[in-house]
């Protein structure tokens, strides 16, 4: 099974210098996330923002476009950003672990677990947790949708796993069952659900970052940027387990706590990033792919390329989203799928049998 | 790299709330059907610049900028309209947007949008307060109307009815309790037959035949996607009914009859009229119906 599902061994890094081309790809994209958008905000509007964040007073007729700037996008961008690097680099990953090439987060249920979570919040929030919702107020949702995507993994790679050792075939079985069992009792909450909830859970489902608040963000270094960086550094262990397991083993790696570890990484930064945003879909399968098609399937460029790729990406969608259907908001989700399915179809076709042999 | 770390709460503080002066008439975004009916009631309508999707009445408001569904409002959006006063439906959302517009310092002002008389009367205070109008006359006439209707309703036969929401696919979408489409019914002359559970939910066969409904209510364009009267009426959930054998099924304009403005009065006794099919005393022209 696992050799049917191999992807290609790496190759030399290419002498393309990746990183820096991602670091000023993502750069670009966070400037005009700044910079665009429905609220326009003129450079000499900029230009007396600037000045007021190194000490000028803020002439009164600017104060709209330092609530725009300041409070609505900048937020907003770094959210975007952290988010997609986490589901990028989560993304790249799964698909070497899993050394398959449909691998992506919602594989290891933590979509499934966040969306029931965040459903049974949506839906019994001011019922069942009637204390905990007027205490938690705004964040009782992401806390649940957190908790839930967690649990999920959990549960996933320990039904996986048969005396201590996760097969990639148990552990890719587990996590479909999870995501039946997820999916099943979403259904039962949504049954329960009035039509009001019913509309917020399909929205919640689509993903958005209009919720992005300044005191999120360090929550979100914490639980997305942090795995992130740590799923980086899992390069080369990574690498030596694309030779097969019995190799990686035979190198040194320890495979089945290197197994563990990456699942529980990858789950933390993607529930963490749900967990604010809804569910985004399509960035965490493509842009590992992207990345590997255009740089090889070294884990030293794949991990921080699908980050820094997958970090631009969602800016840039959710400047899209936040701009296109003005004053109104298309549901990033929509965006990134929009953009990530045809690319993934022409990917199919292009690859036939690349990732099969 | 400390200024680095400090500047999320530097810029946090910084552009807290710089409060935008609430002019009277000035730019005005209207979010849910009653609230921006109620605003162009209070003749107020000339400064309204944009309305949510729910705002389909009065007509002119269809011809104003689109921000979308109520429950996933746009915080940059919003305030890239530049708007003097945002007046928000209590039932819109996202909250967490709504929290991104009060942290922005967005003139926020939230209305309590619920079905009934009393409900009416505050929301038209609460609307005309923040448009710094005097609401009164809107009020009162609302209430006289509404009031002209109870004793002439209360002389009618209650009828057992049912509100189907949508029937286009599988079994029909019914309001129970705590509807909008409940309190409509009731102060109507109608008995909600619907009592075991609360919002939209699917009907049963099963159910429909025991609860015996003798009319069916429902949207115009809701009719119109079931297929009409006749597809209505096979589905089995309803074809065992009551209302199926009399043919009672009364579609009015959604807006019209659920939203819980300025309308209301005339909405009840127009449903009220078709429902019973008898004649009720006609409410003073109003010239926000």
């Amino acid at each position: 099974m696992s050799t049917t599902l191999a992807l290609p061994l790496p190759r030399a890094p290419r002498p393309v210098a990746l990183l820096p081309l991602a670091v000023g790809l993502l750069g670009a994209a966070m400037l005009a996330g700044l910079l665009l958008g429905p609220a326009r905000v003129g450079p000499d509007g900029l230009l007396a923002v600037l000045a007021h964040l190194f000490g000028a007073p803020l002439p009164a007729e600017y104060a709209r476009d330092a609530a725009v700037l300041g409070v609505i996008r900048a937020p907003r961008v770094l959210l975007a950003a952290l988010v997609g690097a986490g589901l990028g680099a989560a993304g790249a990953a799964m698909q070497g672990l899993f050394r398959n090439p449909l691998a992506d987060p919602a594989l290891i249920g933590v979509s499934s677990g966040a969306a029931l979570a965040a459903v049974a919040a949506i839906v019994l929030g001011g019922t069942v947790f009637g204390a905990a919702a007027g205490l938690l107020g705004l964040w009782l949702l992401p806390l649940a949708a957190f908790l839930g995507g967690l649990g999920a993994t959990l549960l996933m790679a320990r039904l996986g796993s048969i005396g201590g050792v996760a097969s990639v075939a148990t552990l890719l079985l587990a996590g479909v069952a999870v995501n039946a069992l997820a999916g099943a009792l979403t259904g039962l909450l949504i049954f329960m659900a009035d039509d009001r909830q019913v509309r917020d859970i399909t929205f919640w489902t689509l993903g958005s970052l209009a919720g992005a608040r300044w005191q999120h963000l360090p929550v979100i270094l914490l639980l997305v940027g942090l795995p992130s960086l740590v799923l980086c550094a899992l390069a080369r262990p990574l690498n030596a387990l694309l030779l097969g397991e019995a190799e990686a083993y035979h190198l040194g790696v320890p495979v089945e706590s290197l197994k563990r570890l990456a699942i529980i990484l990858a789950a933390i930064a993607v529930a963490a990033g749900v967990a604010f945003t809804g569910l985004i879909g399509f960035v965490g399968l493509v842009v590992p792919h992207l990345v590997r098609l255009a740089f090889g399937s070294d884990h030293r460029i794949v991990l921080p390329g699908a980050a820094l790729l997958g970090a631009a990406l969602l800016v840039l969608a959710d400047l899209a989203a936040r701009s296109l259907a003005a004053p109104a908001e298309l549901p990033v989700g929509v965006v990134t799928a929009l953009i990530g399915a045809p690319f993934f179809l022409w990917l199919l076709r292009r690859s036939h049998g690349g990732f099969g042999r | 790299m400390i200024g680095r770390r400090v500047l999320p709460a530097a810029l946090a503080g910084v552009f807290a709330a710089p409060h935008l002066a609430r002019a009277g008439g000035g730019r005005l975004i209207t979010v849910g059907g009653a609230v921006t009916e109620t605003v162009f009631a209070l003749g107020q309508g000339d400064s309204v610049v944009a309305v949510d999707s729910t705002s389909r009445f009065p007509a002119q408001a269809a011809d104003l900028r689109q921000v979308g569904y109520l429950r996933a409002l746009a915080p940059e959006g919003l305030i890239g309209l530049a708007p003097d006063l945002l007046l928000v439906s209590e039932e819109a959302g996202p909250p967490q947007a709504l929290a991104v517009l009060r942290a922005a310092g967005a003139p926020l002002t939230l209305v309590p949008d619920q079905a009934g008389l009393p409900a009416i009367l505050r929301k038209t205070e609460a609307i005309a307060a923040a448009l710094r109008q005097d609401g009164t006359a809107l009020a009162r006439a609302v209430q006289d109307d509404w009031q002209a209707l109870d004793a002439p309703i209360a002389a009618l036969r209650p009828l057992r009815a049912i509100f189907v929401l949508s029937a286009a696919r599988g079994a029909p979408l019914v309001s129970g309790r705590d509807t909008h489409a409940d309190v409509m019914l009731r102060a109507a002359g109608a008995s909600n037959v619907v009592r075991g559970f609360t919002g939209y939910r699917p009907l049963s066969a099963e159910l429909a035949a025991s609860l015996a409904p003798e009319a069916v209510v429902m949207m115009d364009h809701a009719l119109a996607e079931a297929g009409g009267p006749d597809a209505l009426l096979r589905i089995p959930a309803l074809a065992v009914t009551p209302a199926a054998a009399s043919r009672r099924i009364v579609a009015m304009d959604g807006a019209y009859m659920l939203n819980f403005g300025p309308r209301a009065a005339h909405a009840r006794r127009d449903l009220a009229q078709r429902l019973h099919g008898a004649a009720l005393p006609a409410l003073p022209a109003r010239s926000w119906t």
